[in-house]
């Protein structure tokens, strides 16, 4: 009778410390971040300064550009045709060479140029004014060069389009998931209030693909590693006359145009 | 001491009931912001920040002022304004506020604001002005309120918050100075990109602070009997004179580098300021106000026989204000964004929205200032410095 009674409160009073031990740690420890480790593909490319060339004479019809700019919008959850045009989100568009290229306002310009449309994306910089201004490190330089942004992180102060003088920066001024025309889950989506622009396709890289858009260019538009002698862009840019966006003010845009 | 704020006449309580009515009609603004984004004001890629950003470059210029009163009180002994030292620091309190209360309003997404924080960023200008506002609120409300209560208590005022307010004298400076810095260190916006940029802003702030104070400090006396003291408002209309002055002269400055040099982007935003350009000229009309009355309260405040009429002197002030609001709190911060970085004119004008939500932010100010101003005047005549 005792031996029973003494077996039912041993097994009374471990149940409990289980139940207040155990059990509660459990339950804490899902409140703490899952401390795992990002692993690289082996497929990743790899580089110091990723850096495009855009080769401008290739691009010749309407065509052209729809190709390429539809083939970045259509993974990175871009959205499109937002009512207000003043308020629209781009990442990689077309525009005039005089309003790419301000500083090489010339009113007897050939008319070749003059008519040239040109790509315009993120630059990329070497020294991205954005990443300087920004108060929260939402965006920053990675060890690759790519200006990344964390769309998580960012409090939507807009300093850094105040300093991005490409105008390459847009922000969410309404949500923009019912004007994404094509939903990619796999990338992330962002919310109202939050900046965005051209990531390099940084997704992409790890996955060892080169970027959309460099992809849908058909040789039009060349990508790789500025510091490396032997890489692609670097063969390029040592056989042709390119020009970078607004030199004058510092920012060493990754970003070549052969004119 | 706080209790002065809840007695008070029929004025007072309408007026607090007023600011209060203002301020919910303004949340219900916020609140539609809040649930929309920021696509219910005008703001767009191009003229990224706008009536908010503009008038918490003004406010910060008002918050600064209160060191045009603690200078020559603390620095040089000027007893005249002992009177008025803790309404203008309960005002540059009042005007910090505005200042954040703007801040947050502009922000997409305002809850994760304490990210400035938990990641504290010394490369980014907004970091320092984060520390640089905050800390001198604190600083203002500690001395103002403290010194205050010394007078309730009719006991000397303390030994720190004279340490406080000689600390307060360089971190003023440095609001308007840091505030400046978010504008003039951007590459490739070039009507801010100008190394007059901070001492303009001061010269700006240094009139149009006190212009404003002048102003309430008259109106208090309409409805309080609270007397500044004559020597007090004319020395803090000269003051107000030589700022002014300033302020045109560093403005003529800008207009000369960039029109004698004849650089395009120079010239571009004046330009488009007071002519237009490229067909728009939406504040064209303004920027000449700002023109005309800025030079016509020098013509009132420079001789000291207009000066010293106070009923002119009160013109001249609302020229003046006027003038520098539509420098600062209009042309100033627009103006940097146009022409945009393609060389294209695209214009903004504020919503309804906008106006709205500032004026929610302007009567908390004002609501805020109200209180405080209502604490001093009810100390100052216990202690009988205004006659019962």
């Amino acid at each position: 009778m005792d031996n029973k009674r003494r077996k039912i409160l041993k097994f009374a009073a471990v149940s409990a410390a289980l139940g207040f031990t155990g059990l509660p740690i459990e339950g804490l420890a899902s409140y703490f971040p899952k401390i795992g480790k990002y692993v690289r593909s082996d497929k990743e490319k790899k580089a110091k300064q990723w850096a495009m060339v855009i080769d401008t004479r290739k691009f010749k019809t309407k065509e052209d550009f729809k190709r390429v700019i539809e083939a970045c919008n259509s993974i990175h959850n871009v959205p499109e045709d937002i009512p207000n045009k003043k308020q629209e989100i781009k990442w990689i568009w077309e525009d005039e060479f005089e309003h790419v290229f301000p500083d090489q306002e010339n009113p007897f310009l050939a008319e070749r140029y003059k008519d040239q449309e040109v790509l315009s994306l993120c630059n990329h910089c070497q020294h991205p004014p954005c990443v300087r201004v920004c108060p929260t490190q939402a965006t920053f330089k990675r060890s690759d060069g790519i200006v990344m942004m964390d769309f998580h992180r960012c409090i939507g102060c807009r300093y850094c389009m105040a300093a991005c003088p490409y105008g390459s920066r847009s922000f969410n001024f309404r949500d923009p998931a019912p004007y994404v025309k094509h939903k990619n889950p796999d990338f992330p989506t962002r919310m109202r209030g939050v900046v965005e622009k051209c990531l390099f396709c940084y997704e992409r890289l790890a996955d060892g693909k080169m970027p959309a858009c460099v992809e849908a260019s058909n040789g039009a538009m060349i990508f790789g590693d500025l510091m490396d002698p032997n890489s692609e862009v670097r063969k390029v840019l040592r056989e042709n006359y390119t020009i970078v966006r607004k030199p004058e003010l510092g920012t060493e845009p990754c970003v070549f145009y052969i004119i | 001491m706080l209790e002065k704020a809840f007695y008070g006449d029929k004025k007072y309580w309408t007026w607090v009931i007023f600011l209060l009515i203002l301020m919910g009609i303004g949340s219900i603004a916020y609140i539609y912001q809040l649930r929309h984004g920021l696509m219910v004001t005008g703001m767009g890629r191009d003229v990224s920040w706008g009536f908010y950003i503009a008038q918490f470059t003004y406010f910060v210029g008002v918050a600064a002022s209160a060191v045009m009163v603690v200078i020559p009180l603390y620095l040089h002994n000027y007893k005249k304004f002992e009177k008025v030292v803790t309404f203008a620091e309960f005002m540059a309190v009042a005007a910090v506020m505005i200042c954040l209360g703007f801040i947050i309003v502009d922000l997409g997404q305002p809850q994760r604001l304490f990210n400035v924080l938990f990641h504290p960023t010394p490369h980014s200008i907004l970091f320092y002005d984060m520390i640089v506002l905050n800390g001198y609120l604190l600083l203002n409300i500690l001395i103002s309120w403290n010194n205050l209560h010394a007078d309730y208590k009719r006991v000397p005022h303390p030994k720190w918050t004279k340490v406080l307010a000689y600390i307060s004298i360089p971190w003023a400076f440095s609001i308007h100075t840091v505030t400046a810095f978010l504008y003039q260190g951007l590459p490739g916006r070039h009507f801010w990109l100008s190394a007059i940029m901070a001492a303009r802003f001061l010269s700006s702030a240094f009139c149009s602070g006190p212009a404003i104070l002048v102003l309430l400090l008259l109106i208090l006396k309409k409805v309080t009997k609270f007397d500044p003291g004559e020597e007090a408002i004319r020395t803090l209309a000269k003051i107000i004179t030589y700022a002014m002055i300033i302020n045109v002269f560093f403005y003529s400055l800008e207009l000369f580098t960039a029109f004698y040099s004849n650089i395009p982007e120079h010239k571009a935003t004046f330009i488009y300021l007071f002519k237009g350009l490229q067909g728009h000229g939406s504040l064209v009309g303004w920027m000449w106000v700002m023109a005309i009355s800025g030079l016509a309260c020098l013509i009132i405040l420079i001789p000291p026989k207009f000066r010293n009429n106070q009923d002119l002197l009160v013109v001249a002030l609302i020229l003046l204000i006027l003038a520098t609001w539509i420098d600062k709190g209009l042309g100033l911060v627009v103006g940097g964004f146009i022409p945009n970085p393609f060389g294209k004119v695209v214009e903004y004008r504020p919503t309804v929205y906008e106006l709205l939500i500032a004026m929610m932010v302007y009567s908390m100010g004002l609501f805020i200032l109200t209180i405080l101003w209502k604490v001093g005047v009810g100390v100052k005549r216990e202690v009988g410095e205004i006659p019962k």
